[in-house]
């Protein structure tokens, strides 16, 4: 698609409603097949920012390109290529594991025969292929979020845009859904991905983290931990936080 | 085009998997019209009628023999000039038929000469005001109706509707309520749904058009709709034996633009709504109580106040259900219902450009 190392670069990215700034001037770029780590508090811009990479939303001004196309110009061409799994727990529950899969590989334009075959694989990957038929309704949440995921991914994407994706999971099935991230970065698909949790941020290749609609450090866990002198992720974020004017 | 059939059978699927929706959605107009054709009616029957008799005589016992028989009376029989009071107190009779002591002479007279005195008082109890205005007009046309029409002034003719059946009154009505019911609550409510659920933020980041998502969702619900305009019709024509003796195409290219119009309102709803319970609420108090209230369903829009006029003209059910009056039950031709259609058509479109910016806007 593009020959350039980066899938993501934003330049003075900028979203006001009204008075207000939800995000303001963020720059920033990841890398193909990089596990992108997008942090902040409540209210910081995440989700406004995300918004606006995934074409939902356009910016009030600045520039960016998100697999190769323009985030202002090309809102329709870039949902093409990427994946979305959203906070709150996104398939149908009336629907069965199948038919969840079918419907949104079909919207995303995979062909019928390629789709069976690809989630049939899918589901014997996670164990699921028994269920095939169970209304996702009444499967355990842990189930649900592993699936969502597998949907999200299903038409290959170039990137992923997971929004706190493992909100509310036991600790054993978020460390299977790291897994499943992991694999998925290992064939080459770039995660981009906000979370709550501070021992998932240490998982992350690169880590920006969000205060007041602005990007207040971008590093490996390693080198933030580092600079500000922290023994872990959890105290860094309460360190550059500290200072934050919005939040709950 | 691919995209869209699977987002058809995608919410087809929704409406059959949810048992209580579906069966709310195509066993609501059968009731509805069973209960407003059979059960539930603004005809009189049963009045229960006694009479007092001060001196028997073949007049007189001809004339009970009539009230008797009549299917709209319940004889209970003669009772002493002092129990009126207590009979209608006790509500055992809603009517008293009093005949003179000198009945005889005095119908005699009538019959020759046209005129004359009272010969029988009736009292009524006019606590329910329906039921004594209709009993004192059977009572009438029973007992006097043979001395009056042969001298009367007037001649009166029921067109359309001889035997005054309410049904024949509440078909149209029903079918103004039903489809607003079913295209535009249950449309809000799904299209909302999906916003509460958090499914609506994945369809839209999916290359999908908004557009599609939307028509898609109001497929099966028109297909649903389309399935009770036939029920409903099928109904009124051979269980209620409505004469529909108006061009059937006519009664079904304004009812499909009716669908239309009522899905429109889904739509603008949705967007102004957040939560099923609340898209429920507009549903319900912006829409089913006008119609109930305002259409001219139950009340008739010549009576209403200076003031309430106006605000039936935007109720599109007024509209819809006095052309299905006029194309059911009069049988009027097309010409005869342009205004409706015309008024109809334009609340159609106005409402789609609003409901479909509205969508717009808030996607933004």
């Amino acid at each position: 698609m593009s020959n350039t190392d980066f899938i993501i670069q934003v330049k003075d990215l900028t979203k006001q409603f009204g008075t207000f700034t939800a995000v303001d001037h963020i720059t920033f770029e990841v890398e193909r097949g990089e596990i992108f780590g997008f942090l902040g508090a409540n209210g910081a811009g995440k989700t406004t920012a995300m918004r606006m990479l995934c074409g939902l939303s356009y910016p009030t001004s600045g520039s960016g390109t998100v697999a190769g196309f323009d985030v202002v110009k090309e809102g329709e061409k870039i949902k093409r290529h990427i994946g979305y799994m959203s906070q709150r727990f996104s398939l149908y529950d009336d629907l069965t594991m199948m038919e969840n899969m079918e419907l949104f590989g079909g919207i995303y334009g995979v062909k019928s025969r390629e789709l069976k075959e690809r989630a049939t694989a899918l589901l014997h990957k996670l164990e699921f292929i028994e269920e095939r038929d169970t209304m996702v309704g009444s499967l355990p949440l842990g189930w649900k979020q592993k699936l969502a995921f597998a949907v999200a991914t299903l038409h290959r994407p170039e990137i992923v845009f997971l929004d706190e994706p493992t909100g509310g999971v036991d600790p054993i099935t978020r460390r299977q859904f790291w897994e499943m991230i992991y694999q998925a970065a290992s064939e080459g698909t770039t995660i981009f991905v906000t979370t709550h949790y501070m021992d998932e941020a240490e998982y992350c290749n690169r880590i920006s983290m969000m205060v007041d609609g602005k990007i207040k450090a971008l590093d490996t866990p390693a080198n933030l931990k580092k600079s500000f002198n922290a023994a872990s992720m959890d105290q860094v974020f309460r360190i550059l936080a500290r200072d934050a004017q919005r939040g709950d | 085009m691919r995209g869209f059939l699977k987002f058809v059978k995608k919410e087809t699927l929704h409406i059959l998997r949810d048992s209580r929706t579906m069966l709310i959605a195509l066993l609501m107009p059968v009731v509805q019209i069973l209960l407003f054709g059979f059960a539930i009616s603004t005809e009189v029957n049963n009045v229960n009628v006694a009479v007092v008799v001060p001196k028997w005589d073949e007049q007189i016992r001809q004339s009970i023999n009539k009230l008797s028989s009549n299917p709209y009376i319940t004889y209970k029989g003669a009772i002493a000039e002092h129990e009126i009071d207590q009979n209608l107190r006790s509500g055992k009779v809603d009517a008293i038929v009093v005949f003179a002591h000198d009945f005889d002479r005095l119908m005699t007279q009538w019959k020759q000469n046209g005129n004359g005195k009272a010969a029988m008082q009736f009292i009524m109890d006019a606590s329910n005001t329906n039921t004594a205005q209709a009993g004192a007009g059977y009572l009438n046309n029973i007992l006097a109706g043979e001395l009056m029409q042969s001298n009367s002034l007037v001649e009166t003719h029921m067109l359309f509707n001889p035997q005054m059946k309410s049904a024949f009154n509440f078909v149209p009505g029903i079918m103004g309520m039903i489809f607003i019911l079913i295209c535009a609550m249950l449309t809000s409510v799904a299209i909302v749904r999906e916003k509460e659920t958090g499914t609506m933020d994945v369809l839209l980041v999916s290359p999908v058009r908004p557009l599609t998502i939307i028509l898609a969702k109001m497929t099966p619900y028109f297909i649903l709709s389309c399935i009770n305009l036939t029920t409903i019709l099928l109904l009124a024509r051979f269980v209620l034996g409505i004469p529909m003796s108006g061009n059937l195409s006519s009664i079904i290219v304004v009812s499909l633009v009716y669908l239309l119009l009522s899905l429109s309102l889904g739509l603008l709803i949705s967007t102004i709504a957040k939560q099923q319970i609340v898209a429920l609420l507009i549903s319900a108090a912006v829409m089913i109580m006008p119609i109930v209230m305002l259409s001219g369903m139950m009340f008739p829009v010549e009576n209403m106040p200076a003031v309430l006029k106006p605000v039936s003209a935007i109720v599109p059910a007024r509209w819809y259900i006095d052309a299905m009056r006029k194309l059911l039950i009069q049988g009027a031709s097309f010409g005869l219902i342009l205004k409706d259609f015309l008024i109809l058509v334009g609340m159609t479109l106005a409402l789609l450009a609003i409901a479909l910016k509205n969508f717009k806007d808030k996607l933004e």
